[in-house]
């Protein structure tokens, strides 16, 4: 009899996952969950740092990429409790807020000053929804977007620097407009050599190519829709549409086998000497800084994104900011608020980017200690100024999927013209909204 | 407490036998059966009827909201979407072709192995190897061999389209030897012999860049795998890629046509062939009236079943294209995937699609069964 007695006791407790120190109100662990990568692992670090100033243990649960956002979205569903922070993507905010996954955290951020810590833009697109509204629900945890690597010895090569001022009266320097760097792309493009210009972003099966894409269509003055969701003339606008047929020209310079290719790909074009330079996300240049992996690693220098015709400069966001989950009890959310808080410290921010994660802290990416702590810093603290993003509303995996067709279609497939794939982008993107009913017919 | 002692063992064990006995035969088949049951219900019954009721529901397996009845909504949406009859006609492109040269590669190849030989078993198995790999393995490498800086797919291809035209010329030089004295005189006939060693491979070798670079659909097609500036990209090229996906497929799957073609030779019995030899029947008419008829059942079948898979081919096509160039190489399975996760998780809506495949694949059976009955019959 006591043998069962303990069975189901112990039963019970595994089945509903009830704690002691839980049930008496005391927190001695917080859950954070994020995505399968080497910043999650710099989190569980600065987690025993807080575990150790404060008793409480911070367990970072990591999910492969892959699965990772139905994982998150199955225990939503479950308005469960499983995590009571996790490192979401900018992407999800919309979803998570309408329906009310994630904790209201403007108050908290304003009251405690850390609004006023990180750049303007990461607050905005990892945390704020909906846009211009002043309501946050993340903090901007890892910050990342897009960026370039490229081969310095190829740059600084007199004969190379001597060719290209022959070819393009100028001197070979780092491109500072999209029209410079296409024809640095261009010039380093000798398939008899085996090296090509530039690798850039084609990816298909998710949202590769949009990603790449954006950087030239922002610059150009495109945007996904005005402030009051209309894509028809804004989606397909001249500007837009320069800029796609830019982003087709500089495939055009890519290395043959690219038409499918992420940030592996371009890593991978990179260290086996087939590219002059890359796009990447900023979180896969310490790869490029490893002798081990890159053999030109002391060769390769780092860049911001190019200005389009204005003079206007964007670069694609990536990253994630930190919320908090809804479902866990107030006690939970106020332990989340105060390691949120803790861990938004400069001081701990700066560990935190010696660790190696990309923080979006102000004073610490104006600090010297970071910017001299990698070659690629500098560039990312200046990009950290001017990153934009994708929809996040929560109807993006439509509008994405429609993208990523025709932007394909067009820059790899090569089929129609960059005005006819912006035009049919542009109506179904509209069909869309106006059934969501963001937009009236 | 001494009437307890006394009890021996055999008598305290006395009761079971008894219990046992009231299980009876059928009881104990039910018992079997039933946890295999439950799991049925649980694992198949079950999410087929719940699915078909989502079909008609705007639901998202994310949302925290209930499904909305919505009715024939869902499949009106999908069938009058010019994309949904794009992605169909991907697929069924693709199923004919794939499964038709499958079909064509696998018999082939089950006719040479018939024939034991030295060292067959081991061919045999070697040539099964593809299809015991994992499809997502085989597109993983196979993305490496059609890489057009340094696959090996492109170097072979332009190895062969020079063999071709070359192989041509010695077949004619060698028809010609031995006319050559009748035609030109015994003194003169090394000298034409040496002529056409020369002249031959290279005019073969011109008429056949002639014919591969003619305008249309076989002619674009070779030109651009064959006489071009730059190495084709079999994966990024909208005309070339579904070639790609077709021609790993046959590659994998043709061993399976081949397995269950070699089972049907092999239950052929002799004596058929033995009466034909009599009658003095020639090969092909052996062909047309024993070996076809007798391993038609087997190899409709083994049709039945890659045209099935080839419906819902998923895995190959994401490995390798993503469905790219644009959607050139979308199949429905592929559009299906988009719509119930990556970012949509339109529940509702994508189990109404399944259902719609579901529907052809189960329509598209039924006519290989049919097919299949009328063989067995006749």
């Amino acid at each position: 009899m006591l043998k069962k007695l303990l069975l189901v006791t112990l039963l019970l407790v595994m089945v509903t996952g009830v704690s002691v120190s839980a049930q008496d109100g005391a927190i001695t662990e917080l859950n954070i969950w994020w995505a399968e990568w080497d910043p999650a692992n710099y989190l569980q670090q600065i987690g025993n740092d807080y575990e150790a100033a404060t008793g409480i243990k911070v367990n970072v649960v990591q999910t492969p990429w892959g699965s990772y956002f139905d994982r998150v979205a199955t225990e939503w569903a479950a308005q469960g409790s499983a995590f009571d922070m996790v490192v979401g993507d900018s992407q999800w905010l919309g979803q998570a807020v309408t329906e009310g996954h994630y904790v209201d955290m403007t108050s908290f951020l304003n009251d405690n000053g850390i609004t006023e810590t990180v750049t303007p833009a990461t607050l905005q697109y990892y945390g704020e929804y909906p846009a211009d509204s002043g309501s946050y629900y993340a903090y901007p945890t890892e910050g990342d977007a897009n960026g370039w690597a490229y081969r310095r010895d190829l740059f600084e090569d007199a004969d190379n620097m001597a060719a290209f001022e022959a070819a393009y009266g100028r001197p070979l320097a780092v491109p500072t407009t999209w029209d410079e760097l296409r024809d640095v792309a261009e010039f380093f493009t000798r398939p008899d050599e085996g090296l090509y210009g530039i690798g850039v972003y084609t990816q298909i099966d998710y949202d590769g190519i949009t990603m790449g894409f954006q950087n030239p269509f922002f610059a150009y003055g495109g945007n996904w829709y005005d402030e009051d969701y209309n894509t028809l003339g804004v989606v397909n606008s001249e500007g837009a549409v320069g800029a796609l047929e830019m982003y087709r020209d500089l495939y055009s310079f890519a290395p043959p086998g690219t038409n499918n290719a992420f940030f592996a790909e371009m890593n991978d074009v990179f260290t086996n000497g087939q590219a002059a330079m890359i796009m990447n996300y900023f979180a896969f240049f310490p790869a490029l800084a490893n002798p081990n992996i890159n053999p030109y690693a002391a060769d390769t220098g780092y860049f911001s994104m190019p200005s389009g015709p204005d003079g206007e400069r964007y670069a694609a966001l990536g990253g994630q900011g930190i919320s908090i989950n809804n479902y866990v009890d107030d006690a939970r959310k106020q332990a989340s608020m105060d390691f949120i808080q803790w861990f938004a410290t400069e001081e701990v921010q700066l560990r935190w980017a010696q660790l190696g994660g990309y923080t979006c802290n102000i004073a610490v990416l104006e600090s010297p200690e970071f910017l001299e702590v990698a070659p690629y810093n500098a560039a990312f603290a200046e990009t950290m100024t001017f990153v934009k993003d994708f929809s996040n509303i929560p109807e993006f995996g439509q509008l994405l999927e429609v993208a990523q067709r025709y932007l394909h279609a067009y820059v790899v497939g090569g089929e129609g013209t960059a005005q006819d794939a912006l035009d049919n982008m542009a109506a179904e993107m509209d069909g869309i909204l106006v059934e969501a009913g963001y937009v009236t017919e | 407490m001494a009437q307890v002692n006394t009890v021996k063992p055999a008598q305290a064990a006395a009761p079971r036998p008894a219990a046992r006995r009231h299980l009876s035969d059928r009881r104990i088949v039910q018992l079997f059966i039933f946890p295999t049951i439950i799991l049925l219900i649980l694992m198949n019954i079950f999410p087929l009827i719940y699915s078909l009721f989502l079909s008609f529901n705007e639901y998202s397996v994310i949302s925290a909201d209930a499904p909305r009845w919505i009715g024939i909504e869902n499949y009106a949406d999908i069938l009058s979407d010019a994309q949904f009859w794009h992605n169909f006609g991907v697929t069924g492109t693709y199923a004919l072709i794939s499964v038709a040269l499958q079909t064509v590669v696998g018999f082939g190849l089950a006719m040479l192995l018939r024939t034991k030989f030295t060292g067959s078993g081991v061919v045999t198995t070697l040539i099964l190897v593809p299809m015991m790999l994992s499809p997502i393995v085989v597109a993983t490498f196979w993305k490496l061999i059609l890489n057009p800086s340094y696959g090996i797919f492109n170097y072979v291809f332009g190895f062969l389209t020079l063999l071709v035209p070359t192989i041509i010329g010695v077949i004619v030089v060698a028809l010609l030897w031995g006319t050559l004295p009748k035609l030109l005189g015994e003194q003169r006939a090394n000298i034409g012999r040496i002529a056409l060693l020369i002249l031959i491979p290279v005019v073969a070798h011109l008429v056949w860049r002639f014919v591969l670079s003619q305008e249309g659909t076989y002619g674009d097609f070779f030109t651009r795998v064959t006489y071009r500036e730059t190495a084709p990209e079999w994966l990024g090229e909208p005309a070339l890629a579904m070639w790609a996906i077709i021609i790993v497929d046959v590659w994998m799957w043709s061993p399976f046509v081949m397995l269950l073609c070699l089972a049907g030779l092999s239950a052929i019995p002799e004596y058929l062939y033995e009466a034909a030899a009599i009658d003095r029947a020639g090969g092909w008419f052996q062909f047309r009236r024993i070996t076809l008829p007798q391993v038609m059942p087997l190899l409709l079948i083994a049709v039945l079943f890659r045209t099935i898979e080839a419906f819902k081919q998923f895995d190959l096509v994401m490995g390798l294209t993503g469905g790219g160039p644009g959607d050139v190489t979308e199949t429905v399975s592929v559009q299906l995937y988009q719509l119930a996760f990556q970012g949509q998780f339109d529940t509702g809506k994508s189990s109404a699609l399944a259902y719609i495949v579901l529907v052809v694949i189960i329509a598209v059976s039924n006519l290989y069964i049919r097919a299949l009955n009328r063989a067995r019959e006749g």
